[in-house]
């Protein structure tokens, strides 16, 4: 066996500790100085009220099959990904449909992720682009096999697809290869 | 503005964990050893130290707020002032430069800059959630935030625009783990090679594990002064620093999302020409214009005008092997599009290492002579601090001293730059240092 798939046997660490009520305690204090560090778990759970504010309408969009991006209306610059106020000018977008087809304009494929995603891996980003569509959208890629990344897949044609049950995130959309 | 110049720094060893300390004891070794370096007595400097500045990125990693004052009264330095500064991955240099900041305008002689993370208080997985936090979190954070799946769709980019392939970013790995095998202050010494890069676990692709830097726990104290503040020094220690003068500080900002990056066109360094990039569309997601931004801003302070013949090395921030290409790029050490090759031809490697392969032009500007942040670690908020410690010591031609072996001494280093990033480009710094003695 290589050394490399040897060092990946390993039992998964978890974070569950040991309940521990007492420590031993040396009779004289100098020997404190070597005492090994006491490791205590703390948890910590919140839970966020999050407005989507100014960018709600995007997510209302999602849960009715439609896909929203905005448009400056000084200057016409076209956001893939909505904002209200345009970075160039500071003018106010209108919302506008974007197209259900688009293309990969990059992409990875996580075989890790964070903690909330790692139930999911391996899972596909892209970044999808339009044309005549200034700024490009984030998203998950479904229906490519993650085993067989390529740069081929970079100008893939995609097809935005939308979740049944709309849970509001930006997740209500994925694309699949048109 | 007034000359301001460092004068003193140290640096914990970075290490996965410290379960031996708090983060205020860790900080202290560091800025002990500052200390110990100038012949400053504790007491004398707590006198001296007119404020501090401190340097740490995330309140989530340490469920402990206002941090900075716990670090303040361990050292001794209360009730001098002292501010917070946060900047996801450039922390540290934003801190070095609000450091020079507050000694170029004249509020402070002397300043200590100082700089920790304890990143291992989580597991890894969560880490790396907290870090996407980082993101934009209606768009970017829920569709699967995480940070080297952003980089390494940046980098997928860079492949499709220019050809830059992952046995060229392989070979970054390999410069900086090479490099510090030799820094007793890595937290990663190991020689490898290009296939070692490649046979490593596969984190978001073509990004592997040895691709991509840890985390750690770990701390970086850097002292400057105004020439008053060099003087009381001199007065108080009997003889004078021997510091290196900061010659030019730059930043920059791009838009958190990357998908708003714009696509349009280059922001020229003075030995440029818009010829060069015909056809090129700027930054997109495969250059960081902040970087660009960050690099003119201090080369026009500093009036460096080419910068790979006017620079000796160069610290930069290679939290991905792939963003230290896009870096040598930003930072006009060749053209956008040329990075790979720039590695390939061993512009960036040590002259003086053996590496296990023939380059043609082996080391015509070390990059990452420390071993960066893949072989050292990045602790947040000690990163950018740390990169000035070991300019600084390169510089006074004390890296011997500190390391134990001059193999990694660049040869009469006159001149370096400081390199500090943050969230796919959001955020960067350079800050230029010279020899001042
Ligand atoms: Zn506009």
């Amino acid at each position: 066996m290589a050394e490399q798939e040897k060092k990946r046997i390993k039992l998964p660490e978890t974070d569950e500790g040991t309940v521990l009520f007492n420590v031993p305690f040396p009779t004289d204090l100098k020997d404190l100085k070597g005492m090994a560090p006491i490791i205590i778990k703390q948890p910590y759970h919140i839970d966020y009220i999050h407005s989507y504010g100014q960018d709600s309408p995007f997510f209302a969009g999602l849960a009715n099959g439609k896909l929203l991006g905005t448009r400056c209306g000084p200057c016409k610059y076209t956001y893939g990904t909505p904002r209200l106020h345009c970075m160039y000018c500071g003018g106010e977008c209108d919302w506008v449909e974007l197209p259900k087809e688009g293309a990969v304009h990059t992409f990875t494929v996580c075989q890790y992720g964070s903690e909330e995603f790692l139930k999911e891996t391996p899972f596909v980003l892209i970044l999808v682009e339009w044309p005549g569509v200034d700024t490009l959208f984030l998203a998950r890629l479904m229906g490519v096999d993650p085993a067989k990344p390529s740069l081929d897949w970079v100008g893939m044609k995609v097809r935005a697809q939308f979740k049944r049950l709309s849970k509001f995130k930006p997740t209500d959309v994925y694309f699949v290869p048109a | 503005m007034r000359p301001v110049y460092l004068v003193s720094g140290g640096v914990s060893k970075f290490a996965k964990a410290r379960p031996d300390v708090t983060f205020q004891p860790m900080v202290k070794e560091a800025y002990d050893y500052a200390l110990k370096d100038l012949g400053l007595e504790f007491r004398k400097a707590a006198e001296l130290v007119d404020g501090t500045v401190a340097s740490y990125f995330s309140d989530h990693f340490m469920r402990q707020l206002k941090a900075g004052s716990m670090v303040q009264d361990y050292l001794g330095l209360t009730p001098k002032p002292s501010k917070r500064i946060e900047a996801g991955g450039a922390t540290g240099g934003v801190a070095f430069q609000s450091g020079w900041e507050a000694v170029a305008s004249g509020r402070y002689d002397i300043c200590v800059v100082y700089g920790w993370e304890t990143m291992s208080h989580v597991n890894t997985w969560k880490g790396n959630e907290f870090i996407a936090l980082a993101s934009d979190v209606s768009f970017d954070y829920p569709v699967g935030g995480f940070y080297s799946g952003y980089y390494a769709m940046m980098v997928v980019r860079h492949m499709q625009e220019f050809g830059t392939s992952v046995e060229q970013m392989a070979l970054v790995s390999v410069k900086n783990h090479n490099n510090a095998f030799h820094n007793p202050y890595a937290q990663k010494r190991m020689k490898i090679r290009i296939e070692d890069v490649r046979a490593s676990e596969m984190v978001a692709w073509p990004l592997t594990m040895l691709d991509i830097c840890v985390m750690s726990d770990g701390a970086a104290v850097t002292i400057l002064a105004s020439e008053d503040g060099l003087n009381k020094l001199e007065k108080a220690t009997g003889h004078r620093p021997k510091p290196a003068k900061v010659a030019g500080v730059g930043g920059g900002i791009d838009a958190m999302r990357m998908a708003d990056r714009p696509h349009g066109e280059v922001i020229l360094l003075p030995h440029e020409k818009a010829e060069d990039y015909r056809g090129l569309k700027y930054p997109g997601v495969h250059s960081f214009r902040a970087g660009r931004m960050a690099s003119k801003t201090a080369y026009q302070m500093a009036g460096i005008t080419n910068p790979l013949e006017e620079l000796d090395f160069i610290e930069l921030h290679d939290a991905y092997t792939s963003s230290e290409i896009q870096t040598y790029e930003d930072m006009g050490l060749c053209r956008y599009g040329e990075g790979g090759k720039f590695v390939e031809a061993g512009k960036p490697f040590m002259p003086n290492l053996e590496y296990g392969y023939r380059f043609p032009e082996q080391g015509k500007i070390p990059v990452n002579p420390s071993g960066g942040l893949i072989a050292c670690g990045h602790p947040v908020g000690a990163t950018g601090l740390m990169q000035a410690v070991f300019a600084l010591w390169q510089l006074q031609g004390s890296i011997g001293k500190h390391f134990g072996s001059n193999q990694l001494q660049v040869k009469n280093a006159r001149r370096g730059a400081i390199h500090s990033h943050a969230g796919t480009g959001t955020y960067v710094v350079v800050s230029i240092l010279e020899k001042g003695f």
